[in-house]
Formats: C-alpha cells, structure tokens, sequence
C-alpha cells in the first residue's frame, strides 16, 4: 500500500545558517497513529510545518497522499489539517465565524451539519457564538482542533496537543483521536513524553537534533525504552561481582561501591524479590537503594550508540 | 480557483472593518470634514478661485485622494501585518490558495474599504461645499484604481514590516508628505517653476491631478500622462508582489 506522507532525503536550513533537518526519510502509513517523539529543538515543528506548507523545504520531496506538497500543493493541503503547538487564534472572531472561515479557506462550501457535528465533538458548541478570547486555554485548544477538522481532512497533524492541557482534557483528546482514527484519518502527533506515545501510536519515530534515530511499532520500541534501574550503594565495597550473582543482568560501578541493576519493567518477572534475596545470602549489604527510569535523552543517546 | 478561500478572506477582512468602525470608517470621515471647515468653509472663503474653481470645491478631489491613500495602506498593511504577528498566518500558509487568491481576498477588502469611505467622504463634502462631477465614469475608475493600487502598496508594507513602527513608517514619513506636497489644496501652477518641476517627480501629483480632472475638467498635468504614471505604480507594486510571493519573502522561512 502506498503511504499516506512519504518524506524524501528532506533537509533544512534556517536562514541564519541553523540545520534543523537532516537527510529525513519517513513514510507513514494510512490509517495509523504516527508519534514523533523528541526533545526540545529536535525539529519536530520543523518537519511538520514543511509538510504542512508553512516552511520552504531547503531539499527533498514530501509526498501526501501521493501528491507532491510543492508541485501539486492545493491537492495535498486540502487532505491536510494541522493544529499547531502554539495556541494562535483569532482572538476577536465567534468559534463559529473562525470554522467557517478555516473551512472556507480550504475549499469546501459550506456545510453548517458537519461543522455542528465538530463543535459538539469537541464540547464546543454551547460556545459556538463566545468570542475566542473569552475561552480558556483548553478550550482554545479544541478551536484549533475543531478547525484543524472542518475541511474534513484525510490527515491530522496534532504539534504537542497536551501542552498546557490538564489530564482530563488529555483523556478527552486521545479519546477523539481514537474516534478520528476509526473513521479512517491518519493522525500524526508530537510529544515529549514517552508514556504519550505509549499511550496512543501505533508507530513511534524517534528525533533528535534533526535526524530521524529509528521508526519503530510501538510494542518493541517500548522494549527498549522501558527499562528501569537499582542503583544499590553499598555498605562494603567489592572488588567484583560473585560469580554465583552472575545470572542477574548486574555491573558494578568502577569504584566498586554501587550495584546497579537493569530490568524491563514491562515484564511480569522483574527479578528483584530473587535479586534481594540472593544479595543478602552473599551477605552483600547496602545502605540505600534508589531506582530510576531512564530519561529520554539517555534513552536516545543508548538508541544512536546501539545503531553505530 | 478557490472562489472559497477568497471569500473566507474576504468576509474575514470585511468584519474586521466592522468591528473596528470606528477607526476604519468614522475617524477618515471626522478627520476630512475637518478640513472641509477649516479650507473650505473658513479660509476657502478668502481664497477666491483657483483655475474657476472655487477652493472648497477644488480641495475635495485632494482630500478624498488623500484619505483614499492614507486609508488603503493602512487597511491592507494591518490587514495582513496582524496574522503573521499573531502568528494566525499559518492557517493561510498551509490553506490550499495560491498567492493570487490570497492577494484578491485581502487587497479586495482593503480596497473595497477606501472605495465605500472615498464615497463616504464625497457624500460628506456635499454637506459643507457644492461641486459638480464632470465625469462621473472616470471618476469612480480613478478611485477604484487609486484603492486598488495603494491597497497593494500596503499588503506590501504589512509582509515587510516586522514592527509596529515600520507599519506606520512608510505612510507618515513618505505618503503623508507627499500628499500635502502633491497639490491637494493648491495647483501646482502657482509654485516658482522650478519647484513645478520637482513636483512632478512625486506620483500624488498625477493621481491628484488625475481625479480632479475627473471632477472639473482643469488638471494640472495631461490627463493621459497622469493616468499612465498611475497605473505604472500598479505594475510597479504586481511586480514587487510577484516577487514576494515567488521567494516566500517574509513569509516563509
Ligand atoms: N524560524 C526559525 N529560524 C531559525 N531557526 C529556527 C526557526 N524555527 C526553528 N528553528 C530552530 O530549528 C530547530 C528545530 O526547531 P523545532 O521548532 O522544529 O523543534 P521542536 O522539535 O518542535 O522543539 P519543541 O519540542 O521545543 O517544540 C531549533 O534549534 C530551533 O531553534
Ligand atoms: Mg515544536
């Protein structure tokens, strides 16, 4: 099957000299869930806004839809809906007026059904008359999605949709993302958080400082990332670790005087209760313990050092 | 052609003037019949005629030119200033338009804007001064083509400016005076010649000249020479948009 958004050798340069794409590759496919997962300033926006027609590619090919996004422009934008990471708006227009307008930009006659459909949605239309301003953040933030929806596209851009977003509406959010999904759009979502890609893609892609580190489904990249560690600081130090201690996945530190565990938090058997059980039979006692998950920024610097 | 989009642009644009009544109609108008009573009421009485036009009614053409100018970059600067300021541009940027149905949709409103405050203001001189319109055609051709050709001047200010004080710049340092330089209360004929001669290198001095030929038939430069600098200006601003919109000047990144 043809992918919906197929990117091509994409690179881009800011025009004050800053490379914030590198010989990007990515297809996404029809139908799924995509989380673009990266730290601040990994080009995240970037990518998503030269899709989407609001930054010049420097080089490269961006197919939606199998519509070329520079050559064939109005049949790969109307597929296209995109709410953007900040919450801009026109403060002074009614939700209503700002759907008819975003709808009508798009290209599509005026169709007052679907867009009362949208609004209720998004538990928008008691509000459909307020002006912008008048809402809350959140609410703000349905405005930008319902009018992200109301050309009907066949692919959503979502650019850090739980920002400033309080867990409810979170909830709410992936709910309709789910919804959306069912009817068939393609939604592709940045994030910072791991547990939000966990929580709702089908595919993970992975960036950080401009490039692409790997694409993968969901369930083995979660292998990857959701390792957890013991760090066990040590009464004694030792010299090294006991062979009879060899069948844990155990290092110790150069100094001898931390353990420090691994385990994949995922699975049923994390190995700790048998772990304790067999420090204190070797009479290996320690002071304190404390466990920690890996950040993200670990987690890519381990991801690009297992690719090399 | 997304006939959609230009009207969503448009109606967006129009409302904006409604909104901002106030400012975008009723201030123009307040402003010009100021001038109607201080030059035409009070000292236009003393002046006597110019060319055998009474002076009240030989201002009224300037002054309508004047606010039109004023007026259209104004508009069409704000027009498309406030979305890349607040950052609302996007939607127009990822919107399946071309530039060409996003210049209509915005360079429209703000001429259509001038053209109803130009009829306003017309309406308005009636009430202080008579005159007389000679050729009423022409006339209105004038003004549509002024509002359209100094609307793109402004969109063309807006994308450039990056600051509120460039937004206001260009129309305080450069049009302002060069409208009261361009013969809006006086005929260029009663200046030395050599300041006759330098007076035609700015352009109010043809449009002026133009419009109030349309009004009594006197103009202080040929009609033909004066319509063709105008629409010079207008290829002359096509041009620059062109550009602009080739390169993504200011628009893109
Ligand atoms: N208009 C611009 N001009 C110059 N550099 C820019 C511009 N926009 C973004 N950048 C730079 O490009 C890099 C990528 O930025 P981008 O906004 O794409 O990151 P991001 O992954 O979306 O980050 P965040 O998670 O903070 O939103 C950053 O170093 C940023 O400073
Ligand atoms: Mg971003």
């Amino acid at each position: 099957m043809q992918p919906i958004i197929s990117v091509q050798n994409l690179n881009k340069t800011y025009a004050s000299g800053l490379k914030a794409l590198s010989n990007i590759n990515l297809e996404i496919h029809e139908g799924e869930i995509f989380a673009l997962l990266g730290p601040n300033g990994a080009g995240k926006t970037t990518l998503i806004s030269i899709i989407c027609g609001i930054v010049n590619p420097t080089e490269g090919t961006v197919l939606a839809d199998g519509h070329d996004i520079l050559s064939d422009y109005r049949a790969a934008r109307t597929k296209i809906g995109l709410v953007p990471q900040e919450l801009t708006t026109d403060v002074f227009e009614s939700v209503i007026a700002t759907m008819n307008f975003s709808r009508g930009l798009f290209g599509k006659p005026p169709n007052p059904d679907y867009i009362e459909k949208v609004l209720r949605d998004l538990s928008l239309w008691e509000k459909k008359d307020a002006k912008i301003i008048t809402l809350s953040g959140g609410m703000k933030r349905r405005v930008l999605i319902a009018k992200a929806l109301s050309h009907e596209p066949k692919i959503l851009f979502l650019d850090e949709p739980s920002a400033g977003v309080d867990v409810e509406l979170r909830r709410d959010m992936w709910e309709m993302v789910r919804k959306l999904r069912e009817d068939g759009v393609t939604i592709i979502l940045t994030t910072h958080y791991i547990e939000e890609a966990e929580e709702m893609a089908d595919r993970v892609g992975v960036i950080n400082h401009g490039e692409i580190v790997l694409v993968e489904e969901k369930a083995q990249l979660m292998q990857k990332l959701g390792k957890k560690q013991i760090r066990l600081e040590l009464l004694h130090s030792l010299e090294a670790i006991p062979e009879t201690l060899s069948k844990h996945p155990l290092r110790l530190s150069s100094d001898g005087k931390e353990l420090v565990y691994t385990y994949d938090t995922r699975s049923d058997e994390t190995g700790i209760t048998v772990l304790l059980k067999n420090l204190s039979e070797h009479g290996i006692d320690f002071r304190d313990l404390h466990t920690r998950e890996s950040t993200l920024e670990e987690i890519f610097v381990s991801l690009v050092t297992k690719k090399k | 052609m997304n006939i959609y989009a230009i009207k969503a642009i448009y109606k967006f644009e129009m409302a904006r003037t409604w909104r901002t009544l106030m400012q975008s109609i009723a201030s123009p108008i307040i402003s010009t019949s100021l001038y109607f009573v201080v030059f035409g009421a009070a000292i236009g009485s003393r002046m006597g005629e110019i060319e055998g036009v009474n002076y009240g009614a030989f201002i009224i053409p300037g002054l309508i030119m004047l606010s039109l100018m004023t007026e259209s970059i104004s508009n069409a600067s704000f027009g498309i200033y406030l979305p890349k300021f607040s950052g609302t541009i996007f939607e127009v940027l990822s919107a399946p338009v071309s530039y060409i149905e996003i210049l209509i949709g915005y360079v429209g409103a703000a001429a259509t804007k001038s053209v109803i405050l130009g009829v306003l203001i017309l309406v308005t001189a009636r009430l202080f001064v008579p005159y007389d319109i000679e050729h009423p055609f022409w006339m209105f051709g004038f003004l549509i083509l002024t509002a359209i050709t100094f609307s793109l001047f402004g969109f063309i200010i807006g994308i450039w400016a990056d600051g509120f004080e460039k937004l206001q710049i260009i129309p305080l340092m450069i049009v302002t005076p060069l409208t009261f330089l361009g013969g809006t209360f006086y005929s260029i004929k009663m200046l030395p010649p050599i300041w006759q001669t330098i007076t035609l290198f700015n352009p109010v001095v043809y449009l002026v000249s133009c419009f109030r030929w349309s009004f009594y038939g006197v103009a202080d430069v040929n009609v033909v020479v004066s319509f063709g600098m105008t629409v010079l200006f207008l290829v002359i601003c096509i041009g620059i948009v062109w550009w602009i919109f080739k390169t993504g000047y200011k628009l893109k990144n």
